[in-house]
């Protein structure tokens, strides 16, 4: 079997490490003591109620928010040094889509990081970002206003975006919101098409019913880690319970005592 | 007076040539820069940063001594990066909102800078250094060497906008991503106001402080009516900046002043603020897509295509239930949408211009019955269609009472894209329905007295 370097990922290391992290915004920890692998080659859901710390999390091993305490992994190695393996899809409420670029400017941007400083990409990465709208099936829009877009095609340029960065290990946060049927059959498709190749992909998702049926693995949170593993062994009614079974008051309490006392 | 404006505008005058490419350059600069504050969001912090230039020029003069553009450069970096720093903190360690901590930042700075420059007034070398000129800006004093600097500064400008073009776009369009991918964010956040601060302490002399953040904001604001891109944007505003500078300078040097009035002549500064307005208000106003006109004159031909359409279906469906018949809009519409006379004769008068509908005899004046020319009835015939496409679909798939859908369909026929209607009709053709499907709920009847045979 030949390995291919630019995607560790068909090694068997896993994907992500995270190790002891605690995040807190405003001085309010958010997320306790998370220990997590995810292993690579895997579609893997974060599921949790609302103000759980999925996306925080997200952030956190992306480097976009510090850590109060512990350290986080890429294939092995500090992310630093992975940046180049890594794609990410933001919430698509994160960003201005009355803001001044095509559909394609976008996809462009997933190019970005390889092209390195200055240089402006050119007809491959024109090319690569082209048939990475005709995969997530938008190339009809490609010279669209971004803001002339429906809110499903607004997710899926940002999905576009991802594929044109050819990352080893993609992270999606709500990848699905606001998204209809089709689109989001369409989109499971893609990546599924992400893992057949090799890819892993980690995606906060909120609709329970459909994790079975999307993922293979699955991170239950609720400000601390719940459980994680194959959805088989993981996705059972004790550990929604536990996750889903009201705020840990106790949690909240404390995070409100240390904001308190150190605010 | 119009001798005067060729004069200065084919640059005749060596003092007036200096005076107009420094504010020319100027407002180009600010117009390229100050985009990605208007795109980021930040144009109060810009704001703040600007106005935190006048102390750290101050304190600079103190240190130096001199009008040195370096010292005067570096104080203003330095109190700019103190000022949006202490507007970050107070942001996030005390319960003030943002809005309010920025204009305690500009208010403040302001304040501690016009002290300083008073206090530097007093010293021989200050009132030669002409720190006052920096509040509100004396352009017509620019001098050779200044014009110099305002060329470097621009051209260092534009050719960091330029290189780093790819690095600023995703900057500014999507912050996360870009530190995801692996973008020093915050050294392209500081370089983004380190070349705000650069513009601003380069165009002082000419512009002013309170007037500077005008430069910076309005010809970004003006150019995105005109442009969904950002490569044009930039250049939009870097020309209407320039325009401005040029024509703001133009102005002030030529307009006769009043008599008794304004003993030092017109402000330049000013006068380029308003220009860079009045390029802003134009574009509001007439932009093609984005401009308040446009979108006017969209709503107003929108209202008249569904009012049209609504006229035709009206006809179209009394036909269906008594055939051959006449209508009498005055009587129909009025009764069944609440039409007042003037907006049926109105509709009546567009329709019939428009060739699709007719009185019956040749020399009637339209105010009575009427029935469809063909083209007209081809046109009724397709609007009852996507009308009653949609009702089914919201019957069929949006389980939707039949007695409800009528009132929806409405709404939201005469805005229906064609390829959704092409979609909806291969539906009604898979279910062998093709032509213009029979409407899914009774029909009005129709009014008593309407109608008629011919």
């Amino acid at each position: 079997m030949i390995i291919d370097r630019s995607h560790p990922g068909v090694t068997t290391e896993p994907a992500v490490e995270v190790h002891d992290c605690t995040v807190a915004y405003d001085r309010r920890p958010v997320l306790w003591d998370v220990d997590l692998l995810l292993p690579p080659r895997r579609l893997i859901a974060i599921v949790g109620p609302n103000g759980a710390g999925k996306s925080t999390l997200l952030k956190a091993i992306l480097g976009l928010v510090p850590l109060a305490s512990g350290k986080v992994e890429v294939f092995g190695k500090p992310l630093r040094q992975a940046r180049h393996l890594v794609g990410y899809v933001p919430q698509r409420e994160s960003v201005d889509w009355d803001f001044p670029v095509s559909a394609l400017d976008v996809v462009l941007m997933g190019r970005y990081g390889r092209l390195g400083w200055v240089r402006r990409p050119g007809s491959a990465d024109r090319r690569a970002a082209r048939e990475a709208l005709e995969k997530v099936g938008m190339s009809a829009c490609a010279d669209r206003q971004i803001s002339q877009l429906s809110g499903g095609q607004q997710q899926r340029v940002f999905l576009a975006r991802a594929l044109a960065q050819d990352a080893s290990l993609y992270f999606m946060d709500e990848p699905f919101a606001g998204v209809d049927a089709a689109t989001e059959k369409a989109m499971v498709t893609v990546l599924r098409g992400l893992r057949e190749g090799g890819r892993t992909v980690v995606a906060v998702h909120h609709d329970l019913q459909t994790v079975p049926e999307y993922f293979d693995h699955v991170v239950l949170l609720n400000m601390r880690l719940v459980a994680a593993g194959p959805v088989g062994e993981a996705f059972t009614p004790a550990n929604l319970h536990k996750t889903y079974g009201g705020r840990l008051t106790i949690l909240d309490e404390a995070a409100e005592a240390v904001r308190r006392a150190r605010g | 007076m119009w001798d005067d404006v060729v004069r200065l505008l084919t640059l005749q005058d060596a003092n007036t040539r200096v005076v107009l490419i420094g504010a020319g350059l100027l407002g180009l600069a600010a117009g390229v820069v100050g985009s990605f504050a208007v795109l980021r969001r930040r144009a109060l912090v810009g704001d703040a940063v600007a106005h935190a230039a006048l102390p750290g020029i101050g304190l600079a003069f103190f240190v130096v001594g001199e009008r040195d553009f370096g010292a005067f450069l570096l104080g203003a970096l330095v109190m700019g990066a103190a000022c949006a720093g202490l507007i970050s903190l107070v942001r996030a360690y005390t319960r003030v909102k943002e809005d309010a901590a920025i204009a305690v930042a500009v208010g403040g700075f302001f304040g501690l800078g016009i002290v300083l420059s008073r206090l530097a007034q007093n010293s021989p070398e200050g009132n030669k250094a002409g720190l006052d000129g920096f509040i509100y800006g004396k352009a017509a004093s620019m001098i050779a060497s200044d014009a110099r600097l305002i060329a470097w500064v621009a051209g260092g400008a534009l050719l960091g906008v330029a290189l780093l073009y790819k690095e600023l776009k995703v900057l500014s369009f999507d912050r996360d991503f870009a530190q995801a991918q692996g973008w020093p964010t915050l050294a392209l956040d500081l370089l983004v106001m380190g070349l705000i601060c650069v513009v601003t302490v380069a165009g002082l002399p000419a512009v002013g402080i309170v007037l500077i953040v005008a430069l910076l904001v309005i010809p970004p604001a003006a150019a995105r009516f005109w442009t969904d891109r950002l490569g044009t944007m930039l250049v939009l505003a870097g020309a209407i900046g320039l325009g401005a500078g040029v024509l703001g300078t133009a102005v002030s040097a030529t307009a006769p002043v009043p008599a008794g009035m304004l003993s030092r002549g017109w402000p330049t500064g000013p006068a380029i603020v308003l220009c860079a307005g009045a390029a802003f208000l134009a574009s509001l106003l007439a932009a093609p897509r984005r401009g308040v006109v446009a979108g006017a004159l969209r709503r107003v031909g929108l209202r008249r295509r569904i009012q049209l359409q609504n006229l035709l279906r009206a006809m179209h469906e009394a036909a269906e239930g008594s055939p051959g018949a006449l209508f009498e809009p005055g009587v129909e519409l009025m009764l069944e949408r609440g039409w007042s006379p003037s907006r049926v004769r109105a509709v009546v008068r567009r329709a019939r211009r428009a060739g699709l509908v007719e009185p019956p005899g040749a020399d009637d004046p339209g105010r009575g019955p009427l029935r469809l020319t063909e083209a007209g009835a081809r046109a009724a015939a397709s609007v009852v269609r996507a009308h009653r496409q949609w009702e089914l679909f919201l019957i069929e798939h949006a389980d939707i009472a039949p007695d409800h859908v009528d009132r929806d369909a409405d709404q939201i026929e005469h805005v229906l894209p064609p390829d959704l209607l092409r979609t909806l009709e291969e539906r009604l053709a898979a279910s062998g329905r093709a032509t213009v499907p029979v409407s899914p709920h009774p029909l009005p009847k129709p009014a008593p007295g309407a109608g008629g045979t011919p």
